[in-house]
């Protein structure tokens, strides 16, 4: 045993190599990828682990190996289980024989996110188990637990840790690591692994058969408990129940869910042991339903009577205030306090020297009446440079620019797409809005890297999960193969170029794609790239205020004068845009 | 009551607060005390502001409630003042004498409090401004300012000061050691003297 300091997404990754895992899968995505990252870059490793294209694909990769037999992880945020729902729903049925656990780490407050939707509503959708932690320790042990218990019931297990629990850390007790020895092997069994309509309908009533197992099981775990000490109670689950835990007096009864679905019998012999009951859960009031469907005549105060938010995360100064609205009195008082008002915010902003800036100033050049729908990944920060007008979800930029020509929508349509993003579910657009003969341009954007999740490799980076070289994808071959016909590579440092391409796209027919390709400024400096620092000569410089409107965190204003700091990267765009030449590099003359 | 000792730190994308962080909590495991800490991932951290929560001898949750912290240590001065609400009554502030203006300041023309009225606006705290800037080039370093302010608030941290340097020695990049261990020092030694 050995304890540590760990985040929790750390903690997780251990308790895998505990159980031990033998297969890893799944799609970067905030607040889930460290699990990967830790897995995929220890030395010596028993398992094999990969990042996959999307979430979906992540999940059929990862269910197959549970049917040969292995244990495996398949990792992704919550919005990522809705591209992985397909394979998600029908699994259950299928069931697997290794243990087969899928993380979808939620996030309530949309710390990092298009929405806050529950992945515990999945898990009751396909009816399969879900453990939701309270704590590191408790996400730690959870992951080693599922893998068995997947094995045990049959059936894929969603661990749904959240925010709170991925990247808040803590001392954990670990256990050994273990070597995996399994080695997949598929048995053919078509009535369990063809899902036609006639085998389907009899593996179905096998799900519904296994159900009262399943609550059983779960119930034995030990992840749902309860306290009896006075007439009313809190029941709680996930990282809610550490909040409880700090605010509760000792006169309340506390029950904690942390295996969904619960034991309804369990539960309703709680309840009638109280008077009032309050459910304090995040997002979805999936427990608090549980509980107003077995309360019988006791009240329940939660969502549902207005008492809690179904929206953002909690806290424990929140839990006290939902506490005092229905009359518990919590064990702390906490101040009434708020911030100084209007300090100048310092909201996340695209890096000095970021290959997207550049892009984004010149479409809103040439492109002065465009319309701009965007994707998910770091340059959605181009919101802040008035260049992103829509997001929606993964791969919807080119979707959502064809649906707007083909509704009527006169202006041009420039789309802007990663290159992650565009692997992960833009391709498919892209060939549809080809095919469709959608007039627009489609802009990639190609770092070669998924950067915001933490700069983890895809087939366009030429390196494996595991840093094992691979043939990169070639992103004008995928245009091409779409339909597409007129595809142009340019260097989005050099600006004259980037406009001209642009420009030259404006007046062509169909689908036109340019894909601005050049590093992140961060892994091109962490492998050793130094393009050397710009200044600005303070004699011939006239204030104009062009450079300071790109944007750039390297720049600022100094009087009245534009000055450049020490983020400076050498990109070397503000040089090309003063209009008077006095950006130059360190040391030129 | 939680009977633990909370501390924030806070400051931009980048200046070392996760590192910083991580040494309290590898200085509470050495001293065999439960910790819990929270801090900013992902898309926020693009040279954004960030908040990093540790609480000593922490046992349920891993935030620090508004009005609560004991300590607040600023790597920035403007973020140690977006922040400072965070302080309880009496609760200990130490903060680097320095600002870096938000880019959203320039391109936005928006106003901007001076280091003297950011001053005057924490006047009613328990203030402790080090230069810590100067002090980690006088160890070695500008990266190790993160570990100068640790040194300078390490007088109310209720971790020993060897448990903090051992922590050091075992967290930072080891050609790194000799610059942070003199990095703490300085930032102790500066640290006193307010």
């Amino acid at each position: 045993m050995e304890r540590r300091y760990l985040l929790g997404n750390e903690a997780i990754a251990h308790g895998c190599l505990e159980s031990p895992v033998s297969f890893v899968s799944g799609y970067p995505g905030t607040p889930s990828s460290e699990v990967i990252e830790v897995l995929s870059s220890l030395p010596d490793r028993s398992y094999y682990a990969e990042w996959s294209v999307n979430e979906k694909v992540a999940l059929e990769n990862a269910l197959a190996a549970a049917w040969c037999g292995v244990r495996a992880l398949c990792t992704m945020k919550h919005v990522g289980l809705n591209v992985a729902a397909d394979p998600l729903m029908t699994s259950a049925y299928t069931g697997v024989t290794g243990g087969l656990v899928i993380m979808s780490a939620d996030d309530p407050y949309a710390h990092s996110s298009q929405n806050e939707q529950d992945s515990r509503m999945y898990a009751k959708f396909a009816r399969i188990p879900c453990l939701d932690p309270a704590t590191i320790q408790e996400a730690h042990d959870m992951v080693r637990d599922a893998f068995s218990l997947s094995e045990e019931l049959g059936l894929p297990v969603i661990f749904r840790p959240t925010t709170r629990i991925c990247h808040s850390k803590g001392d954990v007790e670990l256990g050994p690591v273990l070597q995996n020895r399994r080695k997949g092997e598929f048995h053919r069994n078509p009535r369990q692994y063809v899902v036609i309509p006639a085998h389907t309908r009899i593996l179905h009533k096998k799900l519904n058969e296994k159900q009262p197992k399943v609550r059983k099981r779960l119930g034995e775990l030990g992840y749902n408990h309860a306290t009896v000490r006075g007439s009313r109670a809190i029941i709680t689950s996930g990282i809610a129940a550490s909040y409880v835990q700090e605010v509760i007096p000792d006169d309340v009864s506390f029950l904690k869910v942390g295996a969904f679905p619960v034991d309804e019998e369990w539960l309703a012999d709680f309840i009638r042991m109280h008077e009032e009951v309050l459910v304090i859960e995040e997002l979805a009031p999936i427990l608090e339903e549980t509980v107003r469907e077995v309360a019988g005549c006791v009240t329940v105060y939660g969502k549902k009577d207005g008492h809690a938010p179904y929206e953002g995360e909690l806290s424990p100064a929140a839990v006290a205030g939902i506490m005092a609205s229905c009359g518990f009195t919590p064990s702390r008082i906490f101040p009434d306090v708020s911030p100084v008002p209007d300090l100048p915010p310092r909201p996340p902003i695209l890096c000095a020297g970021c290959m997207h800036r550049p892009v984004f100033y010149a479409i809103r050049k040439v492109f002065k009446d465009g319309i701009y729908p965007s994707d998910i990944g770091c340059y959605t920060l181009g919101l802040q440079l008035g260049a992103v007008d829509t997001t929606i979800c993964m791969g919807a930029s080119i979707t959502v620019g064809s649906g707007m020509v083909h509704a009527g929508e006169e202006r041009e349509i420039i789309a802007t797409i990663g290159d992650s993003t565009f692997l992960h579910t833009g391709i498919q657009g892209l060939m549809n809005a080809v095919y469709n003969d959608a007039r627009m341009t489609v802009v990639i954007l190609d770092n070669r890297i998924t950067a915001m999740t933490g700069h983890q490799p895809n087939p366009t980076t030429g390196l494996t999960a595991c840093g094992m070289p691979a043939a990169p994808v070639s992103l004008e071959a995928v245009c091409r193969a779409c339909g597409v016909g007129f595809v142009e590579t340019v260097d989005p440092y050099d600006m004259a170029t980037l406009t001209t391409a642009l420009k030259d796209v404006k007046e062509r027919p169909g689908v036109k794609v340019i894909i601005a390709k050049q590093h992140c400024v961060i892994t091109a400096r962490r492998a050793g790239i130094r393009r050397g620092r710009y200044r600005v000569d303070p004699e011939t410089c006239t204030g104009c205020g062009i450079c300071i409107a790109f944007g750039c965190p390297a720049i600022e204003r100094d009087d009245e004068k534009a000055s450049i700091n020490e983020l400076c990267s050498g990109c070397a765009v503000c040089a090309q845009l003063c209009p008077a030449g006095s950006i130059r590099k360190e040391g030129a003359r | 009551m939680t009977g633990g000792y909370d501390i924030m730190i806070v400051g931009i994308g980048g200046q070392g607060t996760i590192l910083a962080s991580n040494i309290l909590g590898e200085a509470c495991l050495i001293e065999k005390r439960s910790v819990r800490g929270a801090e900013t991932h992902g898309m926020a951290q693009r040279g954004g502001s960030v908040e990093s929560h540790i609480r000593v001898d922490g046992r349920h949750g891993p935030l620090i409630a508004p009005g609560t912290a004991d300590l607040l240590i600023g790597f920035d001065m403007l973020e140690a003042l977006r922040y400072s609400h965070f302080l309880k009554d009496g609760g200990r502030l130490v903060v680097n004498r320095r600002m870096v203006i938000p880019t959203s300041v320039y391109v936005q023309k928006l106003p901007i409090p001076s280091e003297e009225e950011i001053i005057s606006q924490l006047a009613g705290k328990d203030l402790c401004l080090i230069d810590a800037d100067a002090t980690a080039r006088e160890a070695g370093s500008p990266l190790s300012v993160n570990v100068v302010m640790l040194g300078a608030a390490s007088h109310h941290i209720p971790l020993a000061a060897d448990s903090l340097l051992l922590a050091i020695k075992r967290l930072v990049p080891p050609n790194t050691v000799v610059i942070n261990t003199k990095a703490f020092e300085l930032g102790r030694a500066a640290g006193q003297t307010c």
